[in-house]
């Protein structure tokens, strides 16, 4: 084991060799250079100086948001002995079952491939491009014939899979007792219970004003809001990452929430952005790939379909469809359990079969995929802007909710501590929808891979959002799918079915999550 | 504008209702509509219908039953009936204008030309046949606008289309593309022409319009009350100003948009209210919203000001109009046209609950039941948005303490309609409160 202060330089190394070559270290250099046209720069002085002048003019304030965000997607630091499969995901028995997972999702992609006799990429031909080109605004006019293609899979087959993992090494005994745990969850990890969380999630407590609460109509602005607002306009003015993101615990005003989360998320939107995007799009413009039918189809089935997002129909499509063209999005799989999906193709000489990663960015869309994007089109309508920020909240937070893994914030952690908190706050009520056949993940799990998105009403799933940001996890939806079965469990004891348990939880679009969360986490007699 | 110093007068009023009302034991209601309406008249506890020639306390009518009855029946004192009668004032676009350009004048050489301008909500309108000449002098002065043509009387976007050269209407006129149906009318029918905004707001590439709904029951004092429920119309397709022929691109009315080709009844092109306020103020803060919202209160008041003189002030009489607004890209409200009988059917399960909700608090206010005291500022999802004067609300004089006024206008706000009319209004007769 490495002591700290040696993990701490091996994260300096790291994050200084992410950096270096970046557009912002030219920028820095060209700002370091153009200062020493200054008066004030001394030769005596000169790094000092000009560290002054970087950090007057912001410089330093952006390196530092620069540092803060490759804090975030630093792997774990390990042994320096250990397999780079070790840094992905330590426990060997979800490592496999996650390769298996893919390899039935990729099979699944390529027989749907031979079955339609379509190629997986193809280049298109160039009236083709054109007409691309000029309904890029509008792709959603487009009513292609996608009869024939069904989704790759459903969070409820990928659901079934993590149902039966199993850790070969602990001992399973099949008799049901008060110690066992009842839920469909079979492997144990470390999940926090009440008692942490209140200590995680202080800012929540019933001593904290939050937005969700009270900026209530009835609750004076003077009291929290009018604050609250204040110090954000000032967060925002001093573009400083760590403190937007301490900031947002308490909740993001909606004036101000876009600005917020692109500084947490340290997105920006220079010409380099720009220039990227464009390049994603004339990848989309050259070649049609096979998953594009796939992204289109999930689109009409999901977002085109629900009453708050079908406006930005289009923009999800220009989101959806550059994301899988773009590979840098592979740098995420360095800290994920899962990997790129390979497939073969025929190399140019036709000849030979070669592995390339299909799609170019590694991720298979599966059913309901675009309602990752759909809320963020609220704050966000510059495409390139857009696409960033879902790239970003992609890499940090999305992918564990449908990868197999024991991280925190992956899904299987939060399937089971939604279980264990349901089992051990609402003991009558979880035995009760057991009875009936009515286990409560089969419920709760769509909302917990899309971390409630198309189930809360916007501007509460957004209020929702504030905090994975604020807090760097995933886990407020497990607590938030627990608050749920709690708030509703007096309907919920009444029913004797499975389909009449999903009948009242169906709509969730009236519920308020900050008082939910707030109860839940504080106001539950432990 | 004077302020309102007949509290005398109200205490006079509320005894006077309640009197009215208590010889009553049952209410009689005639409807002559067959929709929301219908149920929400039916639900109302101690309400009767009546049809055919019996006596009635409350009437819905069409403008049509209007038209040949009003004026024959005698109204007793309580009697309330849903038009005004002559609200055509209001609503038929050649009329709207005609006043609204009188009243303009009268703003400019009484006051002065910035109060004047408040009143330019309006795109430039002519009426035609009868001002067409002026009409092509202003067409001159700007080539390559787009003009649209709209018959005064008709609803529901028929009749409308867009144009860009003066041929166009000259051929029109020459019945080249008149339908038969419009060939067989004894009378010749008006249009107006007005500039088409090329610039409106879009939202994800698409127009949109909003309805609001604004309950006057009296025009002279000016009483308006304005609902905080209302909705987004979407069009169902990219606004593009290359295809002015696409009437599906530009006329937002659902009813024109139900014939589209592309239109699927299962996706809703309406957002409510809220979302589309909460959505604004996402992209450009709270303060810039809070005006266009001031603003649009301003469109509603001016243009109810502008036929003051001209409607036949009736007891008798209230109106619910529906205002059809369009935001332009600098997030100016332009006025398109008012509805004196907005669409009361429902086009799905949200829709009719909203339009429910505003059919009840609309005949809360008129109170055939006499439980109101006429002091109040707000009754279910209805501010109280002028009454002989501007209204504000209590919370900003109490809470800031100093003279910054706050209108009383929520349009888009939350609308916890049931709480508050429990709180204030007295259960039916012989209904136990909840």
């Amino acid at each position: 084991m490495m002591d700290e202060s040696t993990e701490l330089s091996v994260s300096i190394t790291q994050i200084v060799q992410r950096l270096k070559g970046t557009h912002l270290h030219s920028q820095l250099e060209k700002q370091a250079k153009e200062c020493l046209h200054k008066p004030e720069i001394k030769l005596e002085t000169l790094k000092d100086d000009v560290r002054r002048v970087l950090k007057a003019s912001g410089w330093e304030r952006k390196l530092q948001n620069a540092v803060y965000r490759e804090l975030h997607v630093l792997p774990p630091p390990g042994h320096p002995r250990a397999p780079p499969e070790h840094t992905k995901e330590p426990l060997a028995y979800m490592l496999k079952a996650q390769a298996s997972w893919e390899k039935r999702i990729l099979k699944s992609l390529n027989s749907m491939c031979t079955e339609l006799g379509i190629p997986l990429a193809r280049k298109r031909p160039v009236m083709e491009q054109k007409e691309l080109t000029n309904k890029w605004n509008e792709m959603g006019t487009d009513e292609p014939d996608l009869s024939n293609f069904r989704p790759v899979y459903a969070p409820k087959d990928f659901l079934e899979v993590l149902i039966g993992l199993r850790n070969p090494n602990t001992e399973r005994s099949d008799d049901l007792t008060v110690k066992s745990h009842w839920g469909l969850i079979q492997v144990s990890l470390n999940v926090h219970d009440i008692p942490q969380m209140r200590e995680t999630y202080a800012e929540l407590g019933l001593s904290y004003g939050q937005l969700g609460i009270d900026d209530h109509t009835h609750v004076p602005p003077d009291l929290f809001e009018s604050e609250h607002i204040h110090i954000g306009k000032k967060v925002v003015s001093e573009q400083d990452s760590a403190a937007a993101q301490q900031y947002s615990r308490q909740g993001c005003p909606t004036g101000l929430r876009a600005q917020l989360w692109s500084l947490i998320l340290n997105t920006t939107n220079d010409p380099e952005d720009i220039t990227h995007y464009e390049q994603l799009k004339a990848r989309v413009i050259h070649h049609n790939l096979l998953v594009d039918n796939l992204i289109y189809k999930d689109v009409k089935l999901t977002a085109s379909n629900d009453d708050y997002y079908f406006v930005f129909e289009d923009y999800l499509y220009q989101v959806l469809l550059c994301f899988s063209r773009d590979t840098a999005v592979l740098e995420h799989f360095n800290y994920n359990s899962a990997s790129p999906p390979k497939s073969s193709i025929q190399s140019k000489s036709g000849s030979e079969q070669c592995a390339v990663v299909y799609p170019p960015n590694g991720v298979i869309p599966f059913h309901g995929f675009s309602m990752y994007v759909a809320p963020l089109c609220f704050l966000y309508n510059e495409p390139s802007k857009l696409y960033s920020v879902f790239r970003e909240m992609y890499i940090r937070y999305f992918f564990r909710l449908h990868s197999i893994s024991s991280h925190p914030s992956g899904i299987v952690s939060l399937c089971l501590q939604f279980e264990r908190l349901l089992q051990a706050h609402l003991p009558q009520l979880f035995y009760h929808l057991r009875e009936i056949g009515a286990q409560p993940l089969r419920i709760a799990f769509k909302w917990i891979v899309r971390a409630f998105s198309g189930y809360l009403s916007t501007d509460q799933l957004l209020l929702l959002w504030d905090r994975i940001l604020g807090y760097n996890s995933l886990e407020i939806v497990a607590v938030l799918a627990t608050a749920v079965f709690a708030f509703r469990a007096e309907n919920l004891m009444e029913v004797t079915s499975l389909a009449s348990a999903e009948a009242v939880l169906a709509d969730l679009s009236t519920l308020k999550v900050m008082p939910l969360l707030q109860i839940f986490l504080f106001a539950t007699s432990i | 504008m004077s302020k309102n110093k007949t509290t005398g007068h109200k205490a006079a009023h509320s005894s006077q209702r309640k009197k009215e009302v208590e010889a009553r034991s049952c209410i009689r209601y005639r409807c002559g509509l067959t929709n929301t309406i219908q149920d929400v008249l039916n639900h109302r506890p101690g309400w009767v219908e009546v049809k055919d020639d019996a006596e009635w306390d409350f009437n819905w009518c069409d403008v049509g039953w209007l038209r040949e009855n009003f004026d024959h029946s005698y109204m007793e004192e309580h009697v309330r009936i849903c038009h005004f009668r002559n609200h055509y004032e209001l609503t038929r676009k050649n009329l709207m204008v005609k006043n609204l350009k009188r009243y303009r004048k009268t703003l400019e050489r009484e006051v002065g030309r910035l109060e004047a301008a408040k009143c330019d909500f309006f795109p430039r309108t002519f009426e035609l046949p009868s001002e067409y000449h002026i009409f092509v002098e202003e067409f001159k002065k700007s080539p390559g606008n787009t003009w649209i043509m709209k018959p005064v009387a008709r609803s529901q976007g028929k009749g409308i289309f867009l144009f860009r050269k003066l041929k166009d209407i000259i051929d029109w006129r020459k019945d080249g593309s008149r339908s038969e149906e419009q060939k067989d009318e004894a009378q010749v029918e008006s249009y107006v022409a007005q500039r088409y905004i090329e610039n409106p707001y879009l939202i994800a590439g698409r127009k949109f319009d909003l309805r609001v709904y604004v309950l006057v029951t009296s025009y002279i004092p000016l009483k308006a009350w304005l609902y905080r429920d209302g909705f987004a119309r979407f069009s169902n397709t990219r606004f593009s100003l290359s295809s002015i022929d696409d009437q599906y691109v530009h006329l937002t009315n659902v009813a024109v948009q139900k014939t589209a080709p592309d239109y699927d009844p299962e996706k809703g092109c309406k957002w409510q209210m809220q979302q589309l306020r909460w959505y604004l103020t996402a992209k450009h803060g709270f303060e810039t919203v809070q005006t266009l919202f001031k603003e649009i209160d301003n469109v509603f008041i001016r243009s109810l000001l502008s036929v003051q003189k001209t409607i036949i002030n009736d007891k008798h009489c209230f109106e619910l109009y529906g205002y059809d607004i369009l935001l332009d890209q600098d997030l100016k409200p332009w006025l398109i046209e008012v509805n004196a009988s907005p669409s009361l059917t429902a086009s799905s399960q949200e829709d009719y609950d909203l339009k429910y909700r505003l059919l009840e608090d609309t005949l809360h206010i008129v109170d055939m039941e006499g439980r109101l005291t006429g002091k109040e500022k707000r009754i279910g999802g209805f501010d109280l948005m002028w009454n002989d004067g501007p209204v504000y609300t209590d919370v900003g004089l109490e809470a800031l303490g100093s003279s910054c006024l706050v209108a009383n206008t929520h349009l888009g706000c939350v609308n916890d309609r049931e709480k508050q009319l429990q709180q204030l209004l007295k259960p039916f007769p012989g209904q136990k409160k909840t």
